[in-house]
């Protein structure tokens, strides 16, 4: 189906269910329990569950496939932002034609920074593409501040222009995005005995473009185009003296991920429609290599997954305060207690960036192939277990 | 001209620290092989050694001064540090005083200690690894680091004073002829840069003369084949690790005084230090040294008023336009050696 | 006139001078051996007619064109390939992908985007790839991860993939290197049979002389970065210079 064969045919209808039935799976607790903290069924959280997704998919383009580690790919997901927010500023609050200028802006500007970052390869690489990304970063909270707007970060006015919209609405105050007249920002609940389900079109937008973005990676993975990257990675040496010229292919799926980031950075904008310098800031940038390894570098899913993974953790860990661990181990004595939360006190709420900086240490540690890997593991050992079982059970019948 | 030596001068202490942590990096590069993230970590761990030494001294007991009172009538609670009660009020306060340099003697052990621990602990597994696996392992690792300090003394920075003796500013120009004001220098700028002056010639001397640094440095040419010779490399990399690890922690010691030592201050001189690695030649020691300070010079040069409105912004951006000229221009760096980390 | 022609060609590393004067007519269709001993500048030659080096002086022309400034991809393209020391497969990909990235650099040349065409698709690639793998006896390992192969398996798959290029020159530096004499044997049934069953000429730099006598039909001598004699196999046996420079050193 779709030029796929059936394993990864399926692999996509699979992601496909999940996604459209994302607000159902991910609200498994009713509201009223306890563990409706645990609850990640709400419009904001599955918008940054898909976002990120794309954002990582298109990274796995390039680090997965040609092993080229860039760290300074936030500049795309930024540079996507701005341009989407100016849209909205000066042209309509439509979604379509800023989601469209942020992946034409943010390509070009792969281009440019490709152009040069791919002149070098290794270590080298990584440097020069953090080099570039820390100098856009820099330039927008200084001389760029008129496109940027410095610290404040750019946002939408009452004064913008619109030229297709209007600046202000009938009440006064400042139109919202949409797709041709349907407000992102809509959602219709669904109450359901205890539990509220919310079903919200900006999430569906994202779902369906992220569907999108995948499928078309799995159709890059599967190419010529493809195996010539795992090619780079592989032995450039033995593709350069096979007549192949490797730079504008690693050109070409820099390009091509810069333009997923900036996908990822027009669909946040077109969400929530404000930019902000951090965006681009490295621990950014690190937080996507993350992301992509955490699940599974080079695989299909893998990103998916690794994206999904941390911004999950990243919003219960943000959520869970001193408070609530006391409520869970209060079955303990009380000295106990307190010692068992004073441990895990640094990890949680604002500790989640040490809880990550642990959890990336232990992923290239110990799992370099991330959760695909782990999974895979996994399922081998079941196997050989349940072949053992047989083998146990036949072998004294003989 | 006297505008220029004031740019020379004021690019030179942090020439100093990116020089000091370039030259960490590039040992633990050449000898190792690998590229540590976690560098600049080292670097703001030092500076947090001069912090917590300067809160260790202060610690202080309470008692009640019956000759003064509050406003209420009270009897007035009076703070008086450890030290001050055990070496008398005089040397007490000197000590407190000279807190940053003593830094310097309570963070030898602590850095080359830390060095040991992330050198045995973690990084001994990654010689083998791909480098894209050293930057994973170490960037997490700086997290972390970071981290931890942040957990422990906040989000702020937190200012740590010099020496009463070297606070203020002398006169530079006067010396060389200039007008009065035209060239004001702070005291310990120009201590730092001495001090780093030293470190640098330390480690230099270290490596020339001694049989330990010739093992090193032969290694750092052919591991390999000092390897065959039955010489323990190894060892001599962990301490050499210790070493490079000490070097970036002093560097922050003494910089706390420069600037007020916040938990990311690891993170934004790495960036710029292996910057500084790359134009100075991955693997060269000299050129590591070298483009510190010239880059330092440069970032002072393009902060200056008149430069910055002829192109606006190009402070922020120099040392990166620099860097990636001579990326394309010179791919080996300014004094890179042949066959090091080439493709 | 041959079909790589090397005039006056000289290579220069600091102080040392690894290449002086190098002159070499290679004729279509022959296998022509270089040998030499250790340092005598066969490898540097080797790296100036690929485009790894660029020599100081001379010029080297493969099939009237000159080689010189271009980039190895570029010079691979004109129809030059080269088998390697160490051989250079694409150890993560499958057999059969290793075989098929040749035939898409013939088909395409050295850069085109197809990046959502179907594999499936590439029918003429597949075939190709395919026959190819059978010619190398390696069809059963089509599947195989190629670094998970033995050494002499490694070569075989790097000859056949410098083949599906059809090149009009194949270089190869030292193919036996390092094999059992069994896998060296098969090599050299191996090149025999790609002589026999292809318009190709073939240069080979070789330490073996077994090797060499088994295959070539012209031999250039090499010492000291000049070319010492050229000759017929059987003239080069009992050259008393060759002796002197040579085999003298294993004898």
């Amino acid at each position: 189906m779709l030029g796929l064969n059936k394993k990864d045919t399926s692999l996509l209808v699979i992601v496909a269910a999940l996604v459209m039935f994302a607000p159902f799976i991910l609200n498994p607790f009713p509201s009223d329990s306890g563990l409706a903290q645990f609850n990640a069924g709400y419009p904001d959280l599955m918008q940054r569950f898909v976002i990120f997704g794309i954002f990582a998919i298109g990274f796995n383009i390039l680090f997965g496939l040609t092993g080229y580690l860039s760290f300074g790919h936030a500049a795309f997901l930024g540079v996507g932002s701005y341009s989407a927010v100016w849209m909205f500023k000066l042209l309509s609050m439509n979604v379509i034609p800023a989601i469209a200028l942020a992946i034409v802006v943010s390509g070009l500007f792969a281009v440019l920074i490709g152009f040069v970052s791919l002149r070098r390869s290794g270590i080298y690489f990584s440097i020069l593409t953090l080099a570039f990304a820390q100098m856009s970063f820099n330039l927008a909270y200084s001389v760029l501040t008129p496109i940027t707007n410095g610290e404040t970060g750019l946002q939408l006015t009452l004064n913008d222009p619109r030229i297709l919209g209007e600046s202000a609405t009938a009440d006064g105050s400042i139109p919202v995005t949409s797709l041709f007249g349907l407000e992102m920002r809509s959602t219709y609940e669904m109450v359901v005995g205890p539990w509220a389900f919310q079903f919200n079109a900006g999430y569906y937008l994202c779902g369906i473009i992220m569907l999108l973005a995948f499928y078309l990676s799995i159709r890059i993975f599967r190419s010529p185009f493809g195996m010539m990257l795992r090619a780079i990675k592989s032995n450039q040496t033995r593709l350069n003296y096979t007549g192949l010229n490797p730079r504008p292919y690693a050109l070409a799926a820099f390009v091509i991920s810069g333009m997923y980031a900036g996908l990822a950075g027009g669909l946040m904008a077109s969400m929530d429609p404000l930019a902000g310098a951090e965006r681009m800031q490295w621990t950014a940038s690190g937080e996507v290599v993350l992301m992509t390894i955490l699940g599974g570098t080079g695989t299909l899913i893998g990103p998916v997954l690794g994206a999904g993974f941390i911004k999950y953790f990243e919003n219960i860990f943000s959520k869970i305060n001193d408070t609530v661990l006391h409520n869970w181990f209060s079955f303990m004595p009380d000295g106990l207690e307190d010692f068992v939360v004073f441990l895990i006190h640094p990890f949680i709420g604002k500790g989640w960036h040490l809880t990550l900086g642990i959890l990336f240490m232990l992923v290239v540690t110990f799992l370099p192939g991330g959760l695909v890997e782990g999974g895979q593991r996994i399922s081998r050992m079941v196997k050989k277990k349940s072949d053992d079982d047989t083998n146990a059970k036949t072998t004294p019948a003989e | 001209m006297d505008a220029i030596i004031l740019q020379i001068l004021n690019g030179l202490d942090k020439g100093s620290a990116y020089a000091l942590i370039a030259l960490g990096l590039t040992l633990i590069f050449g000898t190792l092989g690998v590229v540590n993230f976690a560098h600049g970590a080292l670097f703001m761990i030092g500076a947090f050694c001069a912090v917590t030494l300067s809160k260790i001294l202060n610690l202080s007991f309470e008692t009640v001064d019956p000759t003064q009172t509050d406003f209420l009538g009270n009897p007035l609670k009076v703070k008086t540090p450890y030290v001050m009660e055990w070496f008398g009020a005089e040397t007490g306060a000197a000590i407190i005083d000279w807190a940053v340099p003593l830094a310097i003697l309570f963070s030898i052990p602590i850095m080359i200690g830390i060095g040991f621990i992330m050198e045995r602990g973690l990084i001994k597994h990654f010689y083998k690894r791909e480098h894209a696996d050293q930057i994973l392992v170490t960037f997490g690792l700086a997290i972390v680091l970071q981290e931890v300090v942040k957990y422990f003394f906040g989000a702020n920075p937190i200012p740590t004073g010099a020496p009463d003796v070297f606070k203020g500013s002398f006169d530079f120009g006067v010396m060389l002829g200039f007008d009065p004001n035209a060239i004001i220098y702070p005291y310990w700028r120009l201590v730092y840069f001495a001090f780093s002056a030293i470190i640098i010639g330390g480690v230099f001397a270290f490596l020339q003369f001694t049989t330990f640094g010739m093992v090193v440095r032969a290694g750092m040419a052919d591991r390999e084949t000092v390897g065959l010779l039955g010489i323990n490399i190894d060892k001599r990399f962990t301490i050499m690790f210790g070493i490079a690890a000490a070097v970036a922690g002093l560097a922050g010691v003494m910089y706390a005084p420069i600037n007020s030592p916040n938990y990311h201050m690891g993170m934004d001189f790495l960036v710029l230090s292996f910057v500084v690695v790359v134009v100075g030649g991955m693997g060269s020691l000299p050129g590591a040294v070298l483009a510190g300070f010239l880059l330092g010079v440069l970032e002072s040069f393009a902060s200056m008023n008149e430069i910055k409105s002829l192109i606006p912004g190009i402070d922020q951006i120099i040392i990166y336009v620099v860097a990636i000229i001579i990326l394309l221009t010179r791919p080996r760096g300014l004094m890179g050696r042949k066959g090091v980390m080439e493709e | 006139m041959g079909i790589l022609e090397v005039k006056d060609v000289g290579k220069r590393f600091g102080g040392l001078q690894a290449l002086g004067d190098v002159n070499l007519s290679v004729a279509e269709n022959t296998v022509h051996a270089i040998i030499g001993p250790n340092g005598a500048g066969k490898s540097t030659l080797l790296n100036c007619l690929v485009g790894k080096l660029i020599p100081d002086t001379g010029s080297v022309m493969f099939d009237g064109q000159s080689v010189l400034g271009r980039t190895p991809f570029e010079i691979n393209q004109m129809g030059i390939s080269r088998v390697f020391q160490t051989p250079e497969i694409f150890g993560e990909l499958s057999v059969m992908e290793n075989m098929m990235i040749p035939c898409f650099a013939k088909r395409d040349g050295s850069f085109r985007m197809h990046a959502i065409e179907n594999m499936h698709n590439e029918k003429d690639i597949v075939e190709k790839a395919e026959a190819m793998l059978e010619d190398m006896n390696m069809a059963d390992k089509r599947h195989m991860h190629s670094s998970s192969m033995s050494r002499g398996d490694k070569r075989r798959l790097e000859i056949g993939m410098c083949l599906a290029q059809e090149p009009r020159l194949l270089l190869l530096d030292e193919p036996t290197a390092g094999m059992a004499r069994a896998d060296t044997n098969n090599t050299i049934d191996l090149l025999k049979q790609i002589k026999e069953e292809r318009d190709i000429t073939i240069a080979i730099i070789e330490h073996d002389m077994h090797v060499v006598f088994s295959l070539s039909e012209r031999i250039t001598v090499l010492a000291q970065g000049t070319p010492l004699v050229e000759d017929t196999p059987e003239n080069i046996k009992g050259h008393p210079k060759v002796r002197e420079a040579y085999l003298g050193e294993s004898a």
